[in-house]
């Protein structure tokens, strides 16, 4: 088991990736953060806090399940069994720029499954992407347009992003 | 506002919901915790989801309905299942085809999840040990309504956050009543304190043995209890006289204004549907503020998502 982020490392590149999505916006875009359960809820709240103080606004933030739109619900080889939890996203999503926030970003599938999700919600101005750690291994044509971390990780190995509010610690490691 | 609740890791296994009775609190539980995730899909934008795509859901319905029915239609069609409805009228069965033959050739066509209601309680187990399909027991003799119970505890769940230590009574016809027994099963296996109120002529045979309070007269409970269920008094399934007429029953076992001064002020009022207005309930009462008779309703389509769901996730780990 490697350390590749430690907590400090964690809360600047939430800190990036927030300067970087102001840089992006126009004055009249209305943002909100979207994460993906579980460690992307985490992720999406630590942003939109940090865009609410570099707006000087609220930025509204949900959390979305995307169990019912995985890809391998009627697999016979899944081994764990999905749950459903909730999607609670308190805000109209439609012509809103909604930064879609995961953990990790590996092969690409949960980020369609929750495309699917979210265009059956509404639809936004436009949906951008952003991970707390990219790696190599995708499995579909989709790509981040913000990145906390770039990790060189071997196929297979598993990124392990462990933070305060699930874990009890803020850490990426390898395993 | 919804209690945030902790969603239990579990592993659902059974590809037929045939009854309450046997599954434990944790398998009621996780039910009710999957329901929660399909709430949301009836108030968004669009009221569709795709993990029953490519899955054929049939409705087998010996006796009628309209809520189960159509809640059942609602619920597959919003998971993206196609949705065949078969009536006994309209079908081979008036022409004598048996319940296993009727089963076994829409199962050729391809059905993968068969929803059954039939007059013979133990109908549904009886299918499930013969065909491959998923079976889904929307409602077997006086036996269970499984869907039923489930609606009715996630409905109190929601209101007050556990079943837990609650007081509940259910009241009318229970000897001809699946939902009194499912409810039962669900209600006390989470904690909750079961009475029966009825007459002596609509309790059931050997009720003692039944894990509940009974007792004859409403005005006895009404002040004490949390929740009260009145039950439709099912005309079509009474024979001889089990009460001296309407006016009596209503009453000594109607819910009337005048009964629920006497209630608790945060009592829930819960019916199953449909409503004899102004026999088991007047309607003041059914459309007072303490009713959540129409919550039922709209809880039923989530849970039967839930049951969907579960069932066709179980269906699909065995077919390695």
């Amino acid at each position: 088991m490697t350390t590749i982020l430690d907590q400090k490392q964690i809360s600047r590149a939430i800190d990036e990736i927030a300067a970087r999505v102001v840089k992006d916006l126009s004055p009249d875009d209305s943002v909100a953060a979207v994460g993906i359960r579980s460690r992307g809820e985490i992720i999406a709240q630590r942003l939109a806090e940090k865009l609410s103080a570099l707006l000087g606004k609220d930025v509204p933030c949900g959390t979305l399940d995307i169990t019912l739109y995985r890809d391998d619900l009627n697999s016979p080889s899944q081994t764990t069994q999905p749950q459903v939890r909730t999607t609670e996203i308190g805000f109209d999503i439609d012509e809103r720029v909604i930064i879609l926030v995961d953990d990790v970003l590996y092969t690409g599938r949960s980020t369609r499954s929750a495309l699917d999700a979210l265009v059956d919600l509404g639809r936004p101005r436009c949906i951008k992407l952003a991970v707390l750690v990219e790696r190599a291994g995708r499995e579909l044509p989709i790509q981040a347009d913000y990145i906390g971390f770039k990790a060189d990780v071997q196929i297979g190995k598993v990124v392990q992003v462990n933070l305060v509010e699930s874990d009890g610690r803020d850490e990426v490691t390898i395993e | 506002m919804a209690l945030k609740r902790k969603v239990k890791q579990f592993d659902w296994q059974s590809k037929h919901l045939l009854g309450l009775r046997d599954l434990s609190a944790e398998h009621i539980s996780f039910i009710l915790d999957t329901a929660e995730g399909f709430e949301q899909i009836s108030t968004r934008s669009v009221k569709k989801a795709p993990p029953l795509r490519g899955r054929v859901v049939v409705n087998l319905f010996f006796e009628d309905s309209t809520r189960t029915r159509n809640s059942f239609a609602l619920a597959a069609s919003r998971l993206s299942a196609d949705v065949i409805e078969f009536t006994q009228k309209t079908s081979s069965v008036s022409k004598g085809e048996t319940l296993l033959d009727t089963a076994r050739n829409l199962e050729s066509m391809g059905v993968d999840i068969v929803v059954i209601r039939h007059g013979a309680a133990g109908a549904p187990k009886l299918l499930s040990r013969s065909i491959n399909a998923c079976v889904v027991n929307a409602g077997d003799g006086y036996c269970e309504h499984p869907t039923q119970g489930l609606l009715d505890v996630y409905t109190i769940r929601k209101r007050r956050g556990t079943l837990e230590g609650l007081k509940i009574a259910i009241v009318g016809d229970i000897a001809h009543s699946r939902v009194a027994r499912s409810d039962m099963w669900a209600m006390t296996k989470l904690g909750a304190e079961v009475t029966f109120v009825a007459p002596p002529t609509l309790m059931p045979a050997e009720v003692e043995k039944l894990p509940v309070k009974i007792s004859y007269s409403l005005d006895e409970v009404i002040d004490k209890v949390d929740v009260v269920n009145m039950l439709r008094i099912q005309f079509e399934r009474l024979g001889g006289n089990p009460f001296p007429s309407v006016r009596e029953y209503s009453h000594y076992f109607g819910l009337t204004v005048e009964r629920m001064k006497r209630a608790k002020p945060d009592i829930l009022v819960m019916h199953p549907g449909p409503i004899n207005r102004g026999l088991e309930m007047e309607s003041e009462v059914a459309d007072g503020r303490n009713s959540v008779i129409l919550d039922q309703v709209r809880n039923g389509l989530a849970v039967r998502m839930a049951v969907l769901f579960l069932v066709n996730q179980a269906a699909a780990k065995q077919k390695i």
